[in-house]
């Protein structure tokens, strides 16, 4: 029995390893085709701004699909990561513009992604305690959590300029800018956490058939809690870079749709809305290929509002190559 | 019915406040204008109510709205009917999409109806050339929205006569007992020989045109289409669908319930003008998503607690 366990252990994870590299090869083969066309048509592609201008307009998109990844994988949704940006972006303008010096940006970075961590914690008791649906659940703070923003700010623009605090979006490292470096270790650090640790086993596996998990001790609430509140604290740190670039705050207007967009990068990158997978690589490349299509039609004087309509087209086409695949 | 006491219970209170707090509430005025405002919002419910009992869910009604609105508009010369008419099949087109890619791609609704609300935005904005569209000043169509009929508002009367049909319809039409049937088990609803097919399509076909009749309300109402409008109705829908005690599992719902989900979510807004016009203190319009998400959070606790008292036999969590 225990010969048989042992033997089997080390086939399924070889299979394992092996559905992985197929699911993400689709994807990377759509991103390289895409480069492709782009270095043969488009005129002034092969330069270090294209390649940060694209990067940077993925980077909140990115780093908002790495948490919604994590929560998907359970099975579930999250709605609110939008409010969530909205109500780290309001808090962090006030921190820094009353509290000087190094102290008040410590605060600025800190007690927003702490406050867009509750929001996933509520988010997480609703789901884990009362058995919300998690479409459901999340639409409170969907609905409310922007409304918090605004009534904290009154609805009006913080406008600001502070290099210490911007430096999250705009300062750069050997000529890339941090926010697509911290975009990469973010990606690297949670692909490492959903394939080589413990919690990204248990993750999967809740997602996977959670009474099953939960027959066979997994913590499966313990684990939903944690995808739904690290799923909010990134959109807080989204929220932060978000304002860092535009240079203000406006409650209205930060992490607006985002919630869509990182779904949709999710659902591109080859992450089952049934849960049960996590692919971040695949999130990234999803938001890339999105991002791509849409640079791609600008750049050849197709507007933006004819590019959501293929942007409608390319996720049916990614979801169904995909539930193909099985 | 238990169930549904909350809500019935939160809006019998927000009434009896209104009308004994502001002294125009109970007004003519307000009631038509409360309920011509609201008759779009509405209809995209009731028709969201029949998607989310087939176990659903149709994320695409704000933007195919703001997308009939434009339609509409643009057919505006043409004749009031010709818009309408334009405006409803523009819905009826991208809701029967959403039912096709759905039942023969076997692609999660969430994520169809996702793709289908930025492709129906993106058409809108095509066909607005990015702007809001005028309604042909010489045609009729603004009575569609703007007009009374017996001295009842016309969008009213529209949306009051479909959720009497949707209630009928639920309760004692094949059509109905079919789509509670498919969101009980839709593995068993095909055993027992029902087209589950045909009744999806029907079932997002309806909510899409429903959505695009609300759009031609939208653009008669406000005299323009609105390529940007109708972001977040979708949501708004599922609330006001949730609070009316509708779970989104499927298999069980209410009309009725719906509607009075609507109303709660209306009078929130309502009772938050009245308060300001006395004076007295002054909450500024970004209350009014706060206190609706209280609403929805309420609800849900509520309905929490009251069926955890009839699920146990599930495995605890």
């Amino acid at each position: 029995m225990i010969d048989d366990t042992q033997r089997a252990a080390p086939i399924v994870q070889a299979s394992a390893k092996k559905k992985r590299g197929v699911a993400i090869q689709r994807e990377v083969a759509v991103l390289l085709a895409m480069i492709v066309f782009n270095l043969i048509f488009t005129q002034h592609f092969v330069s270090l701004q294209t390649f940060n201008v694209n990067l940077t307009q993925v980077v909140t998109i990115v780093i908002v699909g790495i948490g919604m990844t994590l929560v998907v994988a359970t099975g579930g949704i999250d709605l609110s990561v939008g409010a969530s940006m909205a109500i780290a972006g309001a808090l962090a303008p006030m921190l820094f513009m009353n509290i000087d010096g190094p102290l008040g940006i410590v605060l600025a970075f800190t007690l927003p992604i702490v406050a867009a961590a509750l929001c996933g914690v509520f988010n997480g008791f609703l789901v884990t305690r009362l058995n919300v649906q998690p479409i459901v659940a999340t639409l409170v703070l969907f609905i409310a959590g922007r409304g918090i923003a605004q009534v904290v700010t009154d609805g009006s623009l913080q406008a600001f300029t502070n290099p210490a605090f911007q430096w999250i979006a705009l300062g750069k490292i050997a000529g890339v800018p941090f926010q697509i470096l911290l975009m990469l270790v973010l990606v690297a650090l949670f692909t490492w956490i959903v394939r080589k640790t413990l919690f990204g086993k248990f993750l999967l596996v809740t997602g996977g058939n959670e009474d099953a998990a939960y027959l066979s001790g997994i913590p499966t609430a313990r684990v939903k809690m944690i995808a739904y509140t690290v799923c909010a604290a990134l959109a807080g740190l989204a929220g932060l870079i978000s304002i860092s670039v535009n240079s203000s705050s406006d409650a209205n207007v930060v992490g607006l749709g985002v919630e869509l967009d990182a779904i949709a990068a999710v659902a591109v990158g080859g992450t089952a809305l049934t849960g049960g997978k996590a692919y971040i690589t695949g999130t990234l490349i999803g938001a890339l290929i999105i991002q791509l299509l849409r640079y791609t039609l600008l750049a050849h004087g197709i507007p933006d509002a004819a590019a959501l309509v293929l942007k409608a087209a390319i996720i049916i086409v990614a979801v169904y190559v995909q539930r193909k695949r099985g | 019915m238990k169930k549904n006491l909350p809500i019935l219970i939160a809006l019998a209170a927000l009434l009896v406040l209104g009308v004994m707090r502001y002294e125009h509430f109970a007004d003519a005025y307000n009631i038509t204008s409360f309920w011509r405002y609201n008759s779009m919002f509405l209809l995209i419910s009731i028709g969201m109510a029949f998607v989310i009992i087939t176990g659903g869910i149709d994320l695409s009604v704000g933007a195919v709205a703001a997308l009939a609105s434009v339609v509409s508009a643009l057919a505006s010369p043409h004749g009031g009917l010709a818009a309408v008419l334009s405006g409803s099949l523009a819905g009826l087109a991208v809701g029967v999409l959403n039912g096709l890619v759905i039942t023969h791609m076997r692609i999660l609704p969430f994520i169809v109806t996702l793709a289908t609300s930025l492709g129906a935005h993106g058409l809108a904005l095509l066909l607005g050339h990015n702007d809001a569209v005028g309604i042909s000043s010489d045609s009729n169509f603004a009575a569609f929205g703007q007009g009374d009929l017996f001295g009842l508002p016309i969008p009213g009367i529209v949306s009051a006569l479909t959720a009497f049909a949707g209630w009928i319809a639920l309760r004692s039409s094949r059509f109905g007992r079919h789509a509670l049937a498919i969101g009980g088990s839709e593995e068993a609803s095909r055993l027992m020989g029902l087209n589950v097919d045909r009744t999806l399509v029907m079932v997002y076909a309806l909510s899409g045109l429903l959505a695009g009749i609300a759009g031609a309300i939208l653009a008669a109402q406000f005299g323009a289409g609105q390529p940007n409008e109708g972001v977040g109705w979708e949501l708004f829908a599922i609330s006001a669908v949730v609070l009316g005690g509708t779970r989104l599992t499927g298999g069980d719902g209410s009309i009725a319930m719906t509607v009075a989900g609507v109303a709660l979510l209306g009078l929130v807004f309502n009772l938050l003008n009245f308060e300001n016009g006395l004076g007295f203190i002054s909450l500024s319009a970004y209350w009014q998503s706060v206190i609706r998400g209280a609403f929805l959070l309420l609800v849900i606790l509520l309905q929490a607690r009251v069926l955890s008292g009839n699920n146990k036999v599930k495995v605890a969590h």
